[in-house]
């Protein structure tokens, strides 16, 4: 008996070391380079271009304007890129060339990417604007990054509702009492239906519509003026907003969707989820920058940059796949295939398709505005960059939907936002000044 | 004590498995919400109960619970009453009640969204009807968004009680009904007094499993209202993946978990015989 059961025990242990093998094998070296370009390539890893359609279109553009070097292009979870990045270094085993996120991603990591100042410096004729460089030096001195690409978020307006535009009002330089006064004329001539849409569902980016435009237009601030008396202003106008936005907006996750059927007329929403909305017909479609307020014209940049960690393989080949990015025929590719707008000076060509031309122009007319406030997707919050735009998140349910007076609110969620950040220690970022440690006044 | 070894040998795999798969993963929940960077900690529960969300997921999963058991287990005792009789086709019509069963509730969730979701089936129905149309899943409609979860819940769930009373009521003895049917008894009176005790154990079960699984639910209300109509467990995977505070989510999960217990115990301890 005994020694049956010493088989069977020592069958099962063995069954459990098969079963275990490819468990513990699959440890040993986690391939991150899923696209291995083999020896002398050139491995790109980046958190952008998630959707496999994007990606794909992503490696068919390396693919034909990238022909000295060869470059593997690695798509990776944002969390998966910031703990690859940071244990391939500081282990000094580092697998992957060179590294593209967008800058609070990157932020994080200055320690760990090279100076690429001498890169920047053979990139004269690309165009650069001032505050992009700027950015890409990370709050240091030297360049850690080159600009890769960016994008926005601006109103996207179906004709159709200009006619109820106030008398008066710039549709390219609105204010936000002008667009207030354009939602309610446009509800009140609609049946009592409203036009103008936010994205405020579980997926949608309305946090960033708090703190990259009217905060900033109201207050010049996103963190340090959190409770101010402007901030409260903002938020009571809001409300008034709010009143005049479709219902429908609390299960938006993105406007293109309810912009195509016709739900809503007037859409504000990052502009690669706005595309869709003329893909069709663009002639009935305009886009438009973000209003003003008080301050200026408040607007969030969505800013992608590649830079080079320390110790990586192929530097030199790296530096030129750099090079090779900001030609005016990849910027322009990734322009017309994934809509992400240059980050140089390349001339927008009049054959773009119809939605991406709309958008590139309000990103342009956006960003050169005499009264623009530029603000940034916090920078440096890591993991808790969810948890911080819950903040505002909350601030607009407590305040917009169960109508919760605003003091209180904003005290309340002040406390919790400095709760996040007391931990973090972190500078603020644009439009905050970059003081000690970041937290609302 | 000569039988202590065998005995012990024999229990030790459960032993093991228990151990291994929840008395560890509770220890370390336990230790993930009450335990921070720099020593214990209630920062993470307080962070929980400041949070609005909270208290609104707590009411509305003792809202969902209270509203829908009760009539949960009514339609399952009318169902397996009806099956009782035999009636013609009874094969096909317990395939037909138990197919929800074989639905995953995320899927469940999307049917009954393309019902009341604004442009859906039950708008078209009532529009072309000439009767106006109305916004059931609005936040700003939170009876009939609560009312969708409802009968969403019920269509999906309702099926694994009436398997279990089914099988409960296979298990009652003809006897005794038949007995009490010659004594007079009316249909009414036979069912209260001969059938219904005997399927108490049955029914011990089925509550006590439906309870705690309706303290989990989450994917139908997820999949209907998105965050409007917030339940505990969904406010967990909001925590977790969305806003990756892995403490807070293991905070509201203890609730859960205590809210589970209190609920097992107290039912076992209402229907002992």
């Amino acid at each position: 008996m005994t020694d049956i059961r010493l088989n069977r025990r020592a069958l099962l242990s063995l069954g459990a070391g098969v079963a275990a093998a490819p468990l513990l094998g699959a440890c040993g070296g986690v391939s991150t380079s899923g696209a291995d370009g083999g020896k002398g390539s050139v491995t790109l890893m980046s958190n952008q271009f998630s959707p496999v359609e994007e990606k794909q279109r992503f490696e068919k553009i390396l693919q034909q304007r990238i022909t000295a070097e060869k470059v593997a292009f690695n798509q990776v979870e944002t969390g998966v890129f910031a703990s690859t990045l940071q244990t391939q270094v500081d282990a000094g085993k580092v697998q992957v060339s060179a590294v593209g996120a967008l800058h609070g991603d990157l932020a994080q990591h200055a320690e760990r990417l090279i100076d690429l100042d001498d890169v920047l410096a053979g990139l004269g004729d690309r165009g650069f604007a001032k505050e992009l460089t700027d950015l890409a030096k990370l709050g240091g001195t030297t360049t850690k990054y080159i600009p890769w690409m960016q994008a926005s978020y601006v109103l996207a307006v179906n004709k159709k509702a200009l006619q109820w535009l106030p008398s008066g009002a710039d549709v390219q330089k609105l204010t936000y009492d002008q667009l207030l006064a354009w939602a309610t004329a446009g509800a009140k001539a609609n049946g009592g239906k409203p036009i103008f849409g936010i994205p405020a569902g579980v997926k949608g980016l309305y946090h960033r519509f708090f703190q990259g435009f009217l905060l900033p237009s109201f207050t010049g601030g996103q963190i340090t003026t959190f409770r101010s008396a402007e901030a409260v202003t903002a938020w009571e106008y809001m409300v008034q907003l709010w009143a005049q936005t479709a219902r429908g907006s609390t299960n938006y996750d993105n406007l293109q969707d309810p912009l195509q059927r016709g739900e809503v007329l007037i859409g504000f929403d990052h502009v690669a989820r706005l595309v869709g909305a003329p893909a069709d017909k663009p002639d009935d479609w305009i886009m438009v920058p973000a209003p003003s307020g008080p301050k200026g014209l408040g607007y969030m940049l969505v800013l992608a940059g590649i830079g080079i960690p320390k110790g990586a393989p192929e530097t030199d080949k790296a530096k030129d796949v750099l090079k090779a990015l900001t030609t005016p025929e990849v910027q322009l590719d990734v322009l017309r295939q994934n809509a992400f707008f240059p980050v140089t000076n390349a001339p927008i060509p009049t054959d773009l398709p119809g939605a991406v031309a709309l958008a590139a122009a309000a990103i342009k007319a956006q960003r050169e505005a005499p009264n623009a406030i530029l603000s940034l997707p916090p920078v440096g919050l890591g993991a808790r960059d969810g948890e911080v735009g819950q903040i505002f998140k909350n601030c607009f349910k407590e305040i917009c939907l169960d109508g919760k007076p605003v003091r209180q609110v904003l005290d309340a969620q002040a406390t919790e936002l400095n709760k996040i950040l007391d931990e973090l220690k972190i500078p603020c970022w644009q439009p905050d000044p970059a003081g000690a440690n970041c937290r609302a006044a | 004590m000569r039988q202590t070894r065998p005995a012990l040998l024999l229990i030790a795999p459960s032993i093991i498995f228990m151990a291994a798969l929840f008395l560890w993963p509770l220890i370390a929940g336990v230790t993930q919400a009450f335990h921070g960077p720099d020593g214990p900690t209630t920062q993470y529960v307080r962070r929980m109960a400041d949070d609005p969300y909270f208290w609104e997921a707590l009411r509305n999963t003792a809202l969902l619970i209270v509203v829908l058991i009760p009539l949960q287990f009514a339609l399952a005792i009318v169902m397996a009453l009806l099956m009782r009789e035999r009636p013609r086709f009874a094969g096909l019509h317990f395939y037909i009640w138990v197919v929800p069963l074989a639905i995953s509730d995320l899927a469940a969730g999307l049917v009954w969204l393309s019902i009341f979701t604004d442009r859906g089936y039950l708008n078209s129905v009532l529009d072309g009807l000439g009767i106006p149309t109305y916004s059931w899943l609005s936040f700003e409609h939170p009876q009939t968004m609560f009312l969708a979860v409802v009968v969403a819940e019920l269509w999906r769930a309702t099926s694994l009680v009436f398997v279990i009373v089914i099988a409960g009521l296979q298990g009652v003895p003809r006897d005794y009904d038949e007995a009490a049917s010659v004594f007079g008894a009316t249909y009414w009176q036979r069912v209260r007094h001969v059938i219904l005790p005997q399927l108490r154990p049955s029914l011990q079960v089925a509550l006590i499993l439906r309870t705690i699984l309706a303290l989990e639910a989450f994917a139908v209300a997820q999949a209907l209202t998105g965050r409007n109509f917030p339940l505990l467990v969904g406010e967990t995977y909001q925590w977790y993946y969305q806003l990756q505070n892995p403490n807070v989510a293991t905070a509201i999960a203890l609730v859960v978990l205590a809210l589970s217990i209190v609920a097992a115990v107290g039912y076992l301890r209402l229907m002992r015989p």
